[in-house]
């Protein structure tokens, strides 16, 4: 057995099914061993998109996604990818070939310090210096990544390593990291808390963030909202912890949400903020949330508990424990009249104002497309525009939605939509994107028909980088460098790579054509013709 | 306001840049830096000396615990903790000034650890600002190097018993 036998073997002991990755002689002892192995790799076309399909994989699983690259340029293109990880919290193994160690410092060819390049947007990384190790570090890997706050962790594997003979190979039953302990269960006094306020609150919130999918606390925060009646709202990455139908739920908070949601945590007398680091474009001043306001702040991260907001009560557990915990000690309370009050606020908001009537009207396809959706299915959106429309219109059900809220990474839609299909075969999944997004990724069309991974793809096409646009627009009155120009035609994309296309022009045809592009097996791409001046609101 | 961090950490290859690293990603100040084994050869100290608002100082520490490779950190401020720093001086002396640099030294307890015809290196070790008026002292000499290590601290050891 040799260094990546051994590196295939731990994936396997992890329940590894499936990685995406691009091969390099750096790391071709792993790809080489892995032939041996049931594990089924899937070649991209890009390392970024490794990345971001082992995002989708693991945010559909609930595993951790694994991606593989080589040394070099290979290494340094996953980095947008590990920081889009990063900035989410997605659990990712990263492994990257590396020059031999020997060779180490020399500026041999594909060489890059890929430990050092990544350090700031990953939870930990090895420079493996010997095979030996190599059991140990990739137990440590798994369970960093997993566990905590959870986040990418990088593998930088010389080629020698991954040759070196290893004598026995025997995988540790646990990790002894003295210095890594997350703290789980929330901090009983803490609790006590919480029921006390909640006793004298009149106006409650709970501010749902990606947290809270994160640790597979959906049904708890549901269970403890409807208990006590407390209205929810969420951040982007909350969305799709609770249903758009449920009476309680506001929708998504920030410059981009609603505008009762935004109003309700300025009314709100106590929030409780779970999974959410009240980050600059959900509240646009953090530091005056506490003005009226009780803040109860539940994160399993102890930094993020008073690095934007000081909280009144801080809880540093995992919220799925927090919530059940929370359940234990009933109080009674009764918050009817204000969430009538916040109802009346929704029934008060007016209507996005409607595009050119000859164009599509995004919010209204998001809204169509996503009820008519299966319940469980995955929707990712891109970044820009679509994602605003999405964010606000999306319909949700006991779906997952899925986009790039802390980096807003454009390009991520695509991979990470046929990484969530691989991560559940059985589900439904679309990737919404804009004319931009889509033009980042489209290489991985290959990927998905090569692999028989069918995703349905709608391209928003408006021919601009449209929330560049308007930002510029609003900021200067004028813009640049958003003009796409000569957009390909995407029918003649989706005919090269052998995929059915539909064009939607208009909004009467609307229905019908989202339906059959729904019903029709296998992959799809529907271009949507937007009002090239369409904006968010 | 200044603060002291005494951070034990795993004594692995790449640890000083991870920790400096976050200072530097973070915007936090490193005003002073000293690295060293401790008794136990698996673990390093870095002593820290840092300054920011209330905010940002337990912001370091938060994010300083989130490092895999930190094991512990105890944080102080100046007057909880003892404190020094050894600091060399090289300077050109005349007949006429030596006697000046000789009573200087002695004063401030520092000491001439080496000489020529023309220069003189002085050592001392106190506090930084004791190191910090030793050269506002030798204000008029001509001083043709300095080194410092950066402040060493521990915290007292009547606070230390009560931890």
């Amino acid at each position: 057995m040799i260094g990546a036998d051994a590196i295939v073997k731990c994936l396997e002991k992890e329940g590894v099914t499936t990685l995406f990755g691009y091969p390099g002689v750096a790391i071709c002892p792993f790809f080489n061993s892995i032939l041996k192995s049931k594990i089924k790799s899937v070649l991209v076309r890009s390392e970024q998109n490794a990345a971001h399909a082992a995002s989708g994989y693991a945010r559909v699983t609930g595993k951790v996604g694994v991606c593989v690259a080589t040394s070099g340029p290979g290494a340094t293109n996953l980095i947008t990818g590990i920081a889009t990880a990063y900035a989410d919290s997605i659990p990712l193994i990263c492994i990257t070939g590396q020059v031999d160690s020997m060779l180490l410092g020399s500026d041999v060819f594909q060489e890059a310090d890929i430990t050092g390049a990544a350090e700031s947007f990953v939870k930990y990384s090895y420079l493996v210096k010997d095979a030996a190790e190599i059991p140990r570090i990739m137990k440590e890997a798994f369970h960093l990544a997993s566990t905590g706050r959870k986040g990418p962790v990088l593998i930088d594997v010389p080629i020698d390593i991954q040759n070196h003979p290893i004598q026995t190979f025997k995988y540790p039953e646990s990790v002894k990291l003295r210095t890594y302990k997350p703290t789980v269960k929330g901090h009983a006094v803490q609790l006590k808390k919480v029921g006390r306020e909640l006793a004298k609150a009149k106006k409650p919130l709970i501010l749902a963030g990606g947290g809270v999918i994160l640790s597979d606390a959906v049904s708890e925060l549901n269970d403890f909202a409807h208990r006590y009646g407390i209205p929810v709202v969420s951040t982007m990455m909350g969305i799709s912890s609770m249903s758009s139908d449920d009476p309680l739920y506001l929708g998504m908070i920030g410059n981009n949400g609603r505008s009762y949601a935004n109003r309700a945590m300025q009314e709100s007398d106590l929030l409780i903020v779970t999974g959410a680091r009240i980050a600059d474009r959900a509240v646009s001043s953090p530091n005056l949330v506490t003005n009226n306001t009780v803040l109860i702040h539940i994160d399993v991260d102890p930094a993020e508990i008073g690095k934007n907001v000081g909280p009144t009560i801080p809880i540093v557990g995992d919220i799925k424990h927090v919530f059940a915990d929370l359940m234990k000690d009933p109080v009674s309370c009764d918050f009817s009249s204000w969430v009538g009050t916040l109802s009346s606020y929704r029934k008060a908001e007016a209507p996005r104002k409607a595009p050119r009537r000859s164009y599509i009207d995004p919010a209204k396809f998001v809204e169509m497309l996503s009820s008519k959706l299966e319940d469980d299915a995955v929707y990712v959106a891109d970044v820009g525009q679509n994602q605003m429309w999405s964010c606000g219109y999306y319909v949700s059900k006991s779906g997952r939605f899925l986009t790039s809220g802390g980096m807003g990474t454009m390009g991520y839609s695509i991979p990470a939509a046929l990484g969530a299909k691989l991560g559940d075969m059985k589900r439904q999944v679309v990737a919404v994107c804009g004319d931009g997004s889509f033009q980042m990724a489209m290489c991985e069309l290959a990927t998905m028909v090569s692999n028989d991974i069918p995703v349905k793809m709608i391209v928003f096409n408006n021919g601009y980088l449209g929330l560049v646009r308007e930002y510029q627009h609003n900021t200067y009155n004028s813009y640049s460098m958003v003009e796409l120009g000569n957009t390909p035609d995407l029918s003649k994309i989706a005919e090269a790579y052998g995929i059915p296309f539909v064009r939607l022009k208009s909004q009467a045809k609307m229905e019908e054509t989202i339906d059959s592009f729904l019903e029709q097996k296998g992959s799809g791409l529907m271009e949507c013709i937007l009002d090239p001046m369409d904006t968010v609101r | 306001m200044k603060r002291l961090y005494s951070i034990l950490v795993e004594n692995r290859s790449g640890v000083l840049s991870k920790v400096s690293g976050l200072f530097a990603r973070r915007c936090f100040n490193i005003d002073s830096l000293a690295v060293g084994e401790t008794d136990d050869t698996s673990v390093s100290c870095i002593t820290i000396v840092s300054s920011g608002d209330k905010g940002t100082l337990e912001q370091i520490e938060k994010q300083l615990n989130k490092k895999i490779d930190v094991i512990k950190i105890k944080t102080f401020s100046e007057e909880e903790s003892i404190s020094r720093e050894l600091m060399l001086v090289k300077v050109k002396y005349t007949k006429a000034n030596r006697r000046e640099i000789m009573e200087v030294c002695e004063i401030l307890d520092a000491k001439i650890v080496d000489m020529s015809k023309n220069l003189m290196l002085i050592q001392i070790c106190d506090t930084p600002e004791k190191t910090a008026l030793l050269l506002k002292m030798l204000g008029g000499v001509p001083i043709i190097e300095v080194a410092r290590t950066g402040t060493l601290a521990l915290q007292k050891c009547t606070l230390s018993d009560q931890a």
